[in-house]
């Protein structure tokens, strides 16, 4: 093949094959390109404005890093006039996290911004090591998911900062919109196709007899504006950016599954950029159409219009990085299917049980009901939609009774999980020195259930 | 043709990055002597590479999370020599002497 030269300046040699519309360029026409993208993105959607302080949720993966590299370019080349800053979350997985902390901390000298790392154990009072410790493998990026989202908003608040910007990419919101159109949950693809979301004005928590998941921050989280700035780009372009630009980042697999339902549309998306690479915006411009087609349907001001934003999913994002995407993939997947194999031989079929029918409330109860189907037949598995977990729509959206985060529910995820892990703690362990087995079983399941459920409401 | 067993095999520098190094026991960059020609008598071209990699150099079994239906797996970019993969012929490009050919993972957490 005779080489191809750059589509742009006619002069280099092209090395890009651009996904969206088969352009071909050199890596310095590229670069600009890109870059230029983003910002006509920035621009056009008003996401920042002069003087603003901005959390960059960073994990030191591909796509927050570039976010930064970006953004800082962008914020000296334009003017934007804003501040940037670095957030972290620190889920207190060891030999993962650790690793790219020190990828963060080499990021925040190399883009000369400060950086504050939040974790979850002085957040919640348990590191993600201690929930897996408790619930075992499956479900636990349910907790990492839900914590991670109020972890960037109490981070947030904690630095004063107003607005969050979070690395999520094209394949990530193409992989959202065909989760939750799988699901049949249109509410939720409406709120998480939109470029900007908010987390409203929040009235102070309820009386001290409640135990909020922070002593320190629950009160304060005002108004954070969430938006993602690489949305319209594609997976592919940010690995080749950050390639071309000799950027610093790392890239690990979460040492804990993530959902395999999230997992099998990463590939979906995956297998289609390879036949049709448009077909990743696609399906983001399908999703947005379909979200004017909600009551309420959030994009339906269109382009630019920041009158109305709209409010944030509390259980938006996966396992996988701090900016709240899923590490995705098949490798994830496939391993995700060993540890539940093993869990279903552990369990019976504890983990094939949809809980539905199920009340988070009534743990005892449930522990009767579960009895024969754990050790029931695969058939007694519920099929078809999920059936109790259809979203309320956004109109409903209150303040969670415990903690006054935004919830669509009277009690938050992350109040609800730490219920259930605070409550097995204890017993747990008194459970562990006996030998008696029914009851500690039933325990353990108890607080899988209310696993299953969020993972059917999880984005 | 010649008896030469050094113009039999071409040196070529292979790189996994985006987390595909794990697979390849840790290592980010492999120095490799391939085979000029494939079983068949062809000029070795990616096609080739990939599957010599599987056979010779990836200790991992998890040979799918590299290789889906014979061809590279959807999500993982290839460079040759710094140009995407499909400015090159793909699978079909012909390896030369001191070509530099890049995997990188675009699966992995960002
Ligand atoms: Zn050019
Ligand atoms: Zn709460």
């Amino acid at each position: 093949m005779p080489p191809s030269i750059c589509a742009l300046c006619n002069t280099n040699r092209a090395l890009i094959l651009r996904p969206k519309n088969h352009q071909k360029l050199c890596k310095p026409c590229f670069l600009r390109t890109f870059e230029t993208e983003i910002h006509h993105t920035i621009t056009s959607h008003h996401l920042f404005h002069r003087g603003e302080r901005i959390a960059i949720g960073a994990s030191g993966g591909k796509d927050s890093t570039v976010l930064a590299s970006v953004l800082k370019t962008l914020n000296e080349r334009y003017d934007y006039g804003v501040e940037l800053l670095l957030l972290s979350i620190d889920e207190g997985i060891k030999g993962y996290r650790d690793d790219s902390l020190e990828t963060v901390k080499r990021n925040a000298k190399q883009y000369d911004m400060p950086l504050t790392i939040l974790g979850y154990e002085e957040l919640y009072g348990w590191t993600m090591d201690q929930v897996v410790e408790q619930v075992g493998k499956k479900g636990n990026c349910t907790y990492c998911g839900v914590f991670r989202r109020q972890a960037l908003d109490r981070g947030a608040a904690r630095l004063g900062v107003q607005h969050v910007v979070t690395g999520h990419n094209a394949d990530d919101v193409a992989e959202t919109v065909l989760m939750n159109l799988l699901r049949g949950d249109l509410p939720r693809l409406s709120r998480t196709t939109s470029i900007i979301t908010s987390t409203p004005s929040l009235t102070p928590p309820p009386p001290p007899s409640s135990s909020p998941p922070s002593s320190s921050s629950s009160t304060c989280h005002t108004n954070i504006k969430r938006s993602k700035p690489l949305k319209y780009a594609y997976e592919k372009e940010i690995v080749l950016y950050a390639h071309h630009k000799n950027l610093d980042y790392f890239s690990t697999e979460c040492l804990y599954s993530p959902e395999a339902f999230r997992g099998s549309a990463r590939a979906l998306i995956k297998n289609l950029e390879r036949i049709r690479p448009s077909a990743i915006l696609d399906v983001v411009r399908s999703g947005e159409d379909m979200a004017k087609l909600v009551p309420g349907g959030n994009e339906a001001c269109g382009n630019g219009c920041t009158g109305q934003t709209i409010v944030a999913d509390e259980g938006e994002g996966g396992c996988g990085s701090a900016n709240g995407r899923s590490s995705g993939g098949e490798m994830a997947s496939m391993e995700m299917q060993l540890v539940m194999n093993e869990t279903a031989v552990e369990y019976g079929l504890e983990v094939e049980i949809t809980s539905g029918s199920l009340e988070y409330q009534t743990h005892n109860s449930q522990m009767s009901m579960l009895g024969p189907l754990v050790n029931g037949k695969k058939g007694q598995r519920p099929k078809g939609p999920a059936p109790t977990l259809r979203k309320a729509p956004r109109q409903t959206m209150g303040q969670c009774k415990r903690c006054g985060y935004l919830s669509s529910q009277d009690i938050c995820k992350a109040c609800v999980l730490l219920e259930g892990l605070n409550k097995s703690r204890p017993k747990n362990s008194i459970e562990i020195s006996s030998a008696v087995k029914e009851p500690q079983e039933s325990q353990t399941i108890s607080a899988t259930t209310s696993i299953q459920r969020l993972d059917l409401g999880a984005e | 043709m010649t008896d030469n067993k050094s113009e039999d095999v071409i040196p070529i520098t292979v790189e996994f990055s985006g987390g595909l190094e794990m697979l390849f026991s840790n290592k980010r960059k492999h120095n490799l002597s391939i085979p000029r020609n494939d079983d068949s008598g062809a000029a070795s071209n990616i096609a080739f590479l990939v599957s010599y990699l599987c056979q010779n150099v990836m200790k991992d079994p998890r040979k799918n999370l590299f290789v889906l239906d014979e061809t590279v797996r959807p999500g993982i970019l290839v460079l040759i020599n710094d140009a995407d993969w499909e400015l090159e012929g793909e699978d079909k490009y012909e390896i030369q002497r001191g070509d530099n050919i890049l995997f990188v993972s675009t699966l992995h957490g960002g």
